[in-house]
């Protein structure tokens, strides 16, 4: 249907209404996710891809490599690009046209979630210092919007780095590497263990809730997005972004903080568990 | 005869195996998802709905606004986000292929708009995108005379191919390229043809064996494309707000 | 017959319930679908239109009915012996019409409906109302309840995202104009809302309203459906609410299906079967 009508402000005031009784219009918990899916391998032109479900969004990403000039300040290190497309497709609230200012809010808080996590060894990445290195072009497509494509997105990122391999290569007369494009090695991008997952957190009235549906999105005054790594049994921040119109206490702030551990370990889990059935689908 | 044998083994009026879904986007008016083989097209529909800026509206009908976009990902070497000159031609011409059925002569001053992404290419992406996109019109309640089907059907090596792969649109004989490439659509009921484009080299006479071979297929393709939308309608998915 | 009675009834000011204002509804709704089939009795029994026959699903262009002793209904067109579907939906052919009843399609407005919209804009003369449809629907200052006078501030009677309850009385290329003058139509606060496919409307109205009747009087709730699709519920408690929107979900999902009615009433029933018992602990 046409969505011009959107969540009505009526609707909107039992969700808070309801928050207040600490309760959800699908039962869930505040600090509670919806259903996960995840399936990789989505497209077999890409070194690497997936798609994630939570609840009804749906999230694409996909992994592509190629060659290029490594940034001066970091000779030996690969390159990481990450877009993301806000697809006309996935609601009636984008259009089409050059990036929008969500979609690169998007994209760059799934880069710098990656980034600064150095999830992915990039200085393993490098073929000659100054001159060669790898681009990893990481491009993230929501299909359907159904609330919170930031978190869907990122671990949709995550999925298709999880499971990326390198292409095959063979070095041309002058010394130069060329890709082998469609054809791939069984060597997995060097990956580190501190893998980040973003979660996002909403305030709603004076609630604080994750996984908002659209009603909830709609609802929300202002989100956190965070992005958590573990390393060995210590759970780290490596990126955040704060987003709405509304500001947010310190109380909020520190019961968001005092979650952190709690929700990132059972995303970590549950992530872990799709993605294993995603790979045993695939052999 | 060069080619006596397809590179998959297919019958030369064999297509690739075809996976037809309605109702995939939740969101969207109309959606479907069509693949031949390994190309996967997903499409929705949004519509009709008030088109912005005014001076692109239509005061005697709707405007039909289709918008074909491969990601990045679905073929080997990376595409980059953001329209190209390709992308823009298959946008028009899958439009045109679909403005002969479809009625919006009752909604002036408005816009359907046809979102078509591929996920996965290996040759007739427009194809599947078209296919999809008559389904998810269909599903959207959009009024249409009749549903369209594509299909690309090649003369590899001087053989009538239906549904040509990509290694087949490669294909050469003595170090030259001797592969056309068509891509066809009719109209389920007429026959009519909506859509029909060519590349390669190809003589008359045989160009008409090739069209009539295209034809029968589309009719295959029609069956499926219907049995998407009938499957869709008992498990249908309102609305929620 | 029944239409002009009430017509007459509103110009009296009779006062109407909510469930006058349904039946009125649907069997407008109705009237507008049986357009063509006023001589040929629909040979139903009293059960749900669509109920008891099963309709086959039809795609556009898919032959429903041949030969020239066959009229093309709503949704239909004759193409040459053939009388054809112009829509995906459901096939209906009742005597010599052969139509098309859609499965799903944009709302289109008609006069006399009753909608739910949301106020998105205000003018110096009106309102401009969101009703979920292709046009811009509009109401004008003197077709507000009540007198406004000159200085009146509009934002203090109906304010943006406001949703009113309002009758369309006239559909125009360049939009819908809309009255709040008769009677049930006005402001709806509090309550919570849901917008379902608009060809959907009539089975949750059900005949005579039978079927809305049945979700309030199980969940306790006020219910109003707006024939474009938004409908508006409020009940005692968000748990009735939300049975009702649920239940009213389901009757979209399951809109082709025969024997409906009794598939709903179980599962009212068997949710107030949970509530008394956890209420019973």
């Amino acid at each position: 249907m046409n969505m011009r009508m959107g969540v009505t402000e009526n609707t909107q005031r039992r969700i808070i209404e309801y928050l207040k009784e600490g309760k959800r219009f699908d039962n869930r918990g505040l600090f509670d996710l919806r259903d996960i899916q995840i399936e990789t391998n989505i497209s077999n032109k890409s070194e690497g891809s997936a798609r994630v479900r939570i609840g009804k969004t749906e999230v694409v990403a996909g992994v592509k490599l190629g060659l290029g000039i490594p940034y001066t300040d970091s000779p030996d290190s690969g390159v990481l690009t990450v877009t993301a497309e806000l697809l006309p497709l996935s609601s009636s609230k984008y259009e089409p046209g050059p990036p929008s200012e969500e979609s690169i809010e998007l994209s760059r808080i799934i880069d710098r979630g990656i980034r600064e996590s150095e999830f992915i060894d990039l200085r393993k990445m490098c073929i000659e210092p100054k001159k060669e290195v790898w681009t990893i072009y990481l491009d993230i497509y929501p299909i359907n919007d159904g609330g919170n494509l930031i978190d869907a997105g990122a671990m949709a990122a995550v999925a298709a780095l999880r499971t990326a391999v390198l292409p095959k290569t063979e070095k041309g007369k002058d010394g130069s590497t060329r890709i082998l494009f469609g054809e791939f090695t069984d060597k997995n991008l060097p990956l580190n263990e501190t893998m980040p997952l973003t979660t996002t957190f909403h305030k709603l009235g004076n609630q604080i809730l994750i996984d908002p549906t659209t009603e909830e999105e709609d609802a929300s005054e202002a989100r956190l997005s965070i992005a958590i790594s573990q390393k060995k049994k210590d759970h780290f921040i490596n990126a955040m972004q704060k987003g709405g119109k509304v500001p947010f206490t310190v109380e909020e702030i520190n019961t968001i903080l005092d979650n952190v551990p709690k929700i990132s370990k059972k995303l970590q889990e549950v992530f872990e568990e799709k993605l294993k059935k995603a790979e045993k689908l695939n052999k | 005869m060069t080619y006596t044998k397809r590179f998959d083994g297919r019958k030369f009026d064999e297509m690739r195996p075809i996976e037809a879904k309605v109702g995939v986007i939740p969101n969207a008016d109309g959606s479907a998802y069509f693949s031949f083989g390994d190309t996967k097209a997903i499409v929705a529909v949004y519509g009709p709905r008030p088109l912005h800026p005014v001076f692109l509206q239509n005061p005697q009908k709707g405007i039909l606004r289709c918008n074909y976009d491969m990601l990045s990902f679905s073929v080997t070497e990376r595409k980059k986000p953001g329209p190209s000159r390709r992308s823009k031609e298959i946008s028009m011409v899958t439009t045109k292929s679909l403005e002969p059925v479809v009625q919006l002569s009752q909604f002036p001053n408005t816009v359907t708009d046809v979102f078509i992404s591929i996920i996965q290419a290996d040759a007739s992406t427009r194809c599947a995108g078209i296919n999809a996109a008559a389904m998810a019109l269909a599903h959207a309640g959009i009024p249409m005379t009749d549903m369209v089907s594509a299909v690309s059907t090649g003369f590899v090596g001087k053989a009538v191919c239906v549904d040509i792969s990509k290694e087949e649109e490669d294909y050469e004989e003595d170090g030259e390229k001797d592969v056309s490439d068509i891509p066809m659509a009719f109209l389920s009921r007429s026959d009519q043809m909506s859509l029909f484009q060519l590349d390669g080299r190809i003589k008359p006479e045989e160009l008409k064996e090739v069209v009539e071979a295209g034809r029968k297929a589309c009719k295959k393709i029609y069956e499926i494309q219907k049995e998407a939308l009938k499957a869709a309608a008992i498990k249908d998915e309102g609305k929620k707000k | 017959m029944m239409a002009r009675e009430r017509n007459r009834d509103e110009e009296n000011g009779h006062a109407p319930s909510k469930e006058e204002f349904e039946e009125e509804q649907e069997m407008k709704q109705e009237m507008r679908q049986d357009d063509m089939n006023k001589d040929t009795q629909m040979l139903q029994s009293d059960e749900e239109f669509e109920e008891k026959k099963e309709r086959r699903v039809v795609v556009p262009g898919e032959v429903i009915a041949t030969g020239i002793n066959f009229l093309p209904g709503e949704n239909a067109k004759r193409d040459g012996k053939d009388i054809i579907s112009l829509r995906f939906g459901l096939e209906d052919i009742s005597g010599r019409i052969a139509k098309v009843i859609p499965l799903s399609g944009v709302y289109l407005p008609r006069r006399g409906n009753i909608v739910i919209g949301k106020i998105t804009d205000i003018t110096f003369n009106g309102w401009l109302i969101d009703i979920n449809c292709s046009y811009p629907a509009f109401l004008p200052l003197s077709e507000c309840q009540g007198f406004v006078s000159k200085k009146e501030d509009l934002s203090a009677i109906y304010n943006f995202d406001n949703l009113i309850v309002a009758k369309v009385i006239s559909v125009k290329a360049k939009g819908v104009d809309l009255t709040m003058r008769d009677r049930g139509l006005s402001k709806l606060s509090d309550g919570i809302t849901m917008l379902v496919n608009s060809n959907k409307v009539p089975r949750i109205i059900g005949r005579k309203g039978s079927m809305v009747s049945m979700i309030k009087d199980y969940t306790k709730c006020d219910i109003v459906v707006g024939q474009n699709g938004m409908i508006w519920i409020q009940g005692q408690d968000l748990k009735n609410e939300l049975l009702a929107k649920e239940t009213i979900q389901m009757i979209t999902e399951k809109s082709v299906s025969v024997g409906l009615t009794e598939h709903v009433q179980e599962f009212l029933e068997n949710a107030q079967k949970t509530k008394e018992k956890k209420e019973s602990k």
